[in-house]
């Protein structure tokens, strides 16, 4: 890793006055216009940082708190790794080894940490809400790296990105979540994002877990994947969320691989450009196959490095927008 | 004791159908002449100008937790009760969800002294249908009655075992007490936290649907409908268990039923403002039940509005959904909240409000209460129905504020309540 040369050469976009959240909570309650900016300014940090690998001092003198009351490794890293790319420092806070074991409530850990002068808090905790929570009783940004099933906005936004970089634009392209939809904050966040720039959004997969509500939202809900491989763009194939599952909803993990496994078999009905995505992490031979996941298709790890991008800007957007409130 | 008379109010009486603008005279306690044999009475020592007021039986909610003994940072008896009476309430039933349980006769007295001693309104023991509230054992109802407990019941828990119900309803005919469910069957509605449907699946939160609380609602009439038994259903918030009730009746069961306020005015969309306050149970659900409830008050098939008083200290609510508690705080609002949401926009006229918050819950629980006959206690809400107020939890009598009302203009409320002739409050 090299720090960029001189900072001055690197000019970073200053932060447009469109863009007022203190916090990045969700992607259903953004703009459009707020969903372009923050992927523009990933965009622009992550060639500025010549591909998330360079340092800048865009954030330095900040302070970005991990608080993590959920097990994470590869959101967690990517949040600190953006952080500290931006110059600023980070802490890390996990519930495990917190005081919420001695009874301390989430709000008052959060007010503690933020008495550490902190200009940012990265949130992920297993009840949708959480981090709305904290937000209405913090005076820090707070980022929602994953409430629940509910939302990850820089899951979805990353998921764009990688979709943006690809072909230049989501409009008109034809984008289908597969799997756990009930249970994924992935899917939601990729729903509003993808909607609102103009995608046309499929939700495919058994049907205990893909309610059709979703088609009062303007999303198609399919059951069958081999129905609707051919028309789709892009796959993004999400992992089964055992661990939030109250009965199983499905009979075997080998049914699902049958009906909803992407293989060498279904990719002969797929378009030729299709891209092939997964948010991690990838039970190989169940939503996916080894052949599909490292073949020519797949753009999986391209999303792991743009999370760092799409972090650092809602990390340079959200603290910034919260200093000129302040 | 010194005699009162209420000159020139409305006078509501749903029990003898009495809806005039006279005058009413209370003496030693009890309500001695309506119309003119008050208006001509003399030695008068007091006299309260209701004009413009609504003049009704005393309110009675038969759906309240006063928290105490055990969880006395939400509530006390002596704080509950005072929440009461600012709300226009005269009478209360409380649940036996304290600690320990309401499930034997030293529980029963320990509330009926604690309500002696703080004075404020009356105060009947709702005792557990089970032993310990553990749902497995009947407890001892006919010690329990004899104590003073006006009826049985394990809510907020529903009755899930069914043969223990269904013993339970066959046992209580002998007492002639009704048995009180909160109809919920907890395999379909386990963890919980708002109603589900197309809000729920947007925000991630795990939904009740509606099949946990009709399917126990079924099961229910049809065990007061084999046994004869006296069952009054807590708690209805879904179309479904409305029309189950409607036909129910219509084939002559022994049921009454409520509705909480909330669950008439709010749907699942506050939701998504994820404040706690909002979570309660049943949820709240969607328009069209609402208006299947309103429907239900409006034809008869739902009895009694209660107000589902349920307080919560701050710490409590003020935390994640999942582990925050159900209930909102709500003695002290519940008139306004329905004058301002159900007469106003004239889905309910004030005798049928008045019938739903004063002669039916009597009636369900057959407490001598709820009239305004001759010779009945001087029990007695005057309510102003243009009175403008805004809710402020901050003057909450009650220990808790657990509501999601604060800053809500209301049209409507108590402002004098009478209990056994003494005026006990007066705003």
């Amino acid at each position: 890793m090299k720090v960029a040369a001189t900072d001055s050469a690197v000019n970073i976009s200053p932060v447009p006055d469109t863009w007022q959240r203190r916090h990045l909570l969700g992607l259903e309650a953004l703009s459009k216009e707020d969903i372009l900016t923050l992927l523009h300014t990933a965009v622009e940090l992550k060639a500025a940082t010549g591909g998330c690998k360079d340092k800048l001092s865009v954030l330095s003198g900040k302070t970005v708190a991990n608080m993590f009351f959920e097990n994470s490794t590869r959101t967690r890293n990517s949040f600190s790794l953006a952080a500290r790319r931006l110059g600023a420092d980070t802490v890390e806070f996990s519930a495990s080894s917190s005081s919420l074991s001695k009874g301390e409530t989430l709000i008052d850990t959060a007010k503690t940490i933020e008495a550490m002068n902190v200009d940012a808090m990265v949130v992920r905790h297993s009840t949708p809400g959480s981090p709305h929570l904290l937000s209405q009783n913090v005076g820090c940004s707070i980022l929602n790296a994953g409430d629940g099933p509910h939302e990850h906005p820089t899951q979805g936004m990353l998921d764009i990105m990688t979709i943006y970089e690809q072909r230049g634009s989501l409009e008109g392209l034809t984008v289908a979540m597969v799997g756990d939809i009930t249970y994924s904050r992935t899917a939601r966040s990729n729903i509003w994002g993808l909607k609102k720039l103009g995608a046309h959004v499929i939700v495919c997969g058994p049907s205990t877990l893909v309610s059709k509500a979703w088609e009062e939202f303007g999303v198609e809900v399919s059951y069958s994947l081999d129905d609707i491989i051919p028309r789709c763009d892009v796959l993004n194939l999400l992992r089964i969320q055992f661990e939030r599952q109250y009965t199983r909803p499905f009979p075997s993990v080998r049914e699902y691989a049958f009906l909803y496994g992407m293989n060498k078999k279904r990719m002969e009905q797929a378009k030729n450009d299709i891209l092939i995505m997964a948010p991690g992490p990838i039970n190989r031979g169940v939503e996916i196959t080894p052949d599909v996941a490292d073949g020519p298709h797949s753009v999986i790890l391209h999303q792991v490095t743009n999370g760092i991008a799409v972090r650092m800007a809602a990390l340079y957007l959200t603290t910034t927008a919260n200093q000129r409130e302040a | 004791m010194s005699s009162l008379l209420i000159r020139n109010g409305r006078i509501i009486d749903p029990s003898q159908s009495l809806d005039e603008i006279t005058d009413l005279l209370i003496d030693q306690g009890k309500i001695i002449a309506i119309g003119p044999d008050a208006t001509t009475a003399t030695d008068v020592t007091q006299e309260i100008d209701a004009t413009g007021l609504i003049v009704a039986p005393g309110l009675i909610d038969i759906h309240v937790q006063l928290r105490e003994p055990g969880f006395e940072e939400d509530e006390t008896i002596e704080t509950g009760t005072a929440a009461a009476i600012a709300g226009g309430f005269t009478s209360i039933a409380c649940l036996p969800n304290t600690l320990p349980v309401t499930d034997t006769q030293a529980q029963v007295q320990f509330i009926q002294q604690k309500a002696r001693q703080a004075d404020n309104c009356h105060v009947f023991a709702i005792a557990c249908v089970s032993k310990n509230r553990e749902g497995q054992e009947l407890a001892e109802m006919g010690i329990l009655t004899q104590a003073g407990a006006v009826a049985f019941s394990d809510a907020p828990k529903p009755l899930q075992k069914t043969d223990l119900f269904r013993r339970a309803l066959e046992y209580s005919r002998m007492f002639d007490v009704p048995i009180l469910d909160h109809p919920e069957m907890p395999e379909l509605s386990q963890s919980g936290i708002m109603h589900s449907g197309a809000i729920s699946m947007v925000l991630g939160l795990s939904g009740i649907h509606p099949d946990s609380e009709e399917l126990a609602t079924g099961r229910d009439l049809r065990l007061a409908e084999t046994t004869g038994a006296r069952l009054h259903l807590m708690d209805i918030s879904t179309e479904g268990s409305v029309e189950l009730i409607r036909r129910a009746k219509g084939r002559g069961v022994n049921v009454t039923s409520e509705v909480c306020i909330a669950n008439l005015l709010l749907t699942d969309e506050v939701m998504r403002t994820f404040d706690s306050n909002y979570k309660v149970n049943p949820p709240l659900r969607s328009q069209a039940h609402i208006d299947a409830c309103i429907a239900g008050l409006q034809d008869g098939t739902i009895d009694v509005i209660t107000s589902g008083h349920a307080p919560r200290a701050s710490e409590k609510k003020m935390t994640e959904l999942d582990r925050a508690p159900f209930g909102m705080s709500q003695l002290e609002i519940t008139l306004g909240l329905a004058i301002t949401n159900l007469v106003t926009p004239g889905h309910l006229d004030f005798p049928t409000l008045i019938a739903k918050l004063a002669t039916n819950p009597a009636r369900a629980l057959k407490l001598d209460k709820g009239t305004l006959a001759i010779g009945a206690d001087a029990d007695i809400t005057l309510i102003d129905p243009e009175a403008a107020w805004e809710v402020d939890p901050t003057t909450f009598k009650s220990l808790s504020t657990n509501t999601p009302f604060s800053g809500m203009p209301l049209t409507g409320r108590a402002s004098t309540v009478i209990v056994g002739g003494i005026v006990k409050h007066q705003r």
